[in-house]
């Protein structure tokens, strides 16, 4: 008999513990490989292997500071948006970014990992996050790119996902990608905008344009000889498609989007392949990549600057609620109390 | 940094239950950490109801739910399995005989 004082999504109780008489790992390993060939999927008190969960965890972790890492570039404009729609607009993003944040983040725990060590690790600086949110939002264009480019790539991403082997990411990305698609849109109609306006406007389309396309394909990650879990992930089906298999189907949509915006790809090697029918493009700068991803980007330091002072302003916040539920917590107790006595009297 | 977190800086977690509509069941939709109950719908509101998701929420302790061991699913639900006479589909009724 197993005891099971945990919940059957959410709150974990001991990952993968074992109730009588135990297989060996190899027989479970088969096992668990057999269900997620048969497309079953994997929830979070299932047995799992170590790597399996490990692997979850530090996707889903990075993915989720991702979503909050990624609420400052944008953010630095909601006091500038040039219009009242515009801004509530932008409001209404930066606020569902957070809750990206706040639904992947309880899917990782449910792997076994608390959402305070999560946190630590990005305050840390040891956890990673999306490299693109360490480039700057320098002109009001920069919303609309990011919009049409960046939340472009990752829906690239995430729709995949939605098919995940591990139940609680998977839904998790549902919920997010019925939320993205007004994501693109509005940056989309942002870039429509300007580049119907004046000449100044197209200017500002363009440079952002030129500033975010590469970053952005950047964002499939290593290309397929380089990326070191690929092959695990997809066959644990974590994984669907390879970073390059995306990265080629981004840039097959995104071209005509650029080309309708009367808009230049700042790739002088982009061409149809008529053969292929698939762009061909121009070398990435992984050198750039990798020291951004280590470090080295514009706004690295900015970025986890920002997070460790809402972190450290927010403490008297956490504190008092804290102290507020205790209270409240007692004087219900003690108005219990004074009520079974007045009935025992 | 001035205050390092620590695991037990976690506030309770609950598991969020929204009703869609009147008429419909609440349903699980996935959970938060809140220092309380009442601040557990407050930002239930705010994480899973942005779009009109919900006319009514539930919030639970995550501690205080009990639930099955996935380890035991074949001794608690194998017995149903063989008793399809439950289902309407297992008993033969000629087409000409209407409304059964």
């Amino acid at each position: 008999m197993c005891h099971i004082s945990g919940m059957y999504t959410q709150g974990l109780d001991t990952p993968g513990r074992d109730c009588g008489p135990s297989p060996d790992t190899a027989a479970l390993e088969a096992r668990f490989q057999q269900r997620v060939d048969a497309d079953e999927k994997i929830e979070p008190k299932d047995w799992m292997p170590a790597g399996y969960r490990q692997t979850l965890i530090r996707q889903i972790s990075q993915h989720a500071h991702s979503e909050i890492v990624g609420m400052l570039p944008e953010g630095n404009w909601i006091t500038r948006a040039p219009s009242l729609r515009r801004k509530v607009v932008l409001i209404a993003k930066v606020q569902d970014e957070g809750g990206h944040g706040m639904y992947l983040y309880s899917a990782a725990e449910t792997l076994g990992i608390s959402r305070a060590r999560m946190l630590e690790q990005l305050l840390a600086g040891t956890a990673k996050y999306s490299s693109i949110f360490n480039y700057p939002t320098l002109t009001w264009a920069d919303v609309g790119a990011i919009g049409w480019l960046v939340d472009g790539a990752a829906i690239m991403n995430q729709i995949p996902l939605c098919r995940c082997s591990y139940g609680p990411y998977a839904r998790a990305m549902v919920r997010i990608c019925k939320e993205e698609s007004f994501h693109q849109r509005q940056g989309f109609e942002i870039m429509l905008s300007l580049s119907r306006g004046s000449a100044g406007q197209r200017a500002m389309a363009q440079d952002a344009l030129n500033r975010w396309w590469w970053p952005s394909i950047m964002m499939f990650g290593p290309s397929d000889g380089q990326s070191k879990h690929t092959e695990q992930s997809m066959r644990w089906k974590i994984k669907r498609f390879t970073n390059d298999e995306l990265r080629q189907r981004f840039i097959d949509t995104t071209v005509p989007q650029a080309q309708f915006l009367g808009l230049l790809v700042p790739d002088p090697k982009l061409r149809w392949n008529e053969g292929t029918r698939h762009y061909e493009f121009g070398e990435i700068d992984w050198q750039e990549f990798q020291s951004v991803l280590k470090g080295n980007g514009p706004c690295n330091r900015e970025r986890l600057e920002a997070r460790r002072n809402a972190h450290d302003r927010g403490t008297w916040v956490r504190e008092a609620a804290a102290a507020h539920a205790l209270k409240q917590q007692a004087r219900a107790q003690s108005a219990r109390r004074t009520k079974d006595s007045e009935e025992a009297a | 940094m001035n205050n390092p977190v620590s695991q037990d800086q976690d506030w309770p977690l609950f598991e969020v239950f929204i009703r869609s509509r009147a008429g419909l069941e609440h349903k699980h939709v996935g959970s938060l950490h809140a220092a309380d109950a009442q601040m557990a719908v407050e930002h239930a509101r705010d994480v899973y109801t942005r779009r009109q998701e919900g006319v009514s929420i539930w919030v639970v302790r995550s501690s205080d739910i009990t639930a099955s061991d996935p380890a035991e699913a074949d001794a608690l639900f194998e017995p149903a399995r063989d008793k399809i006479y439950r289902h309407p589909t297992f008993y033969a009724i000629p087409d000409e005989v209407k409304n059964l």
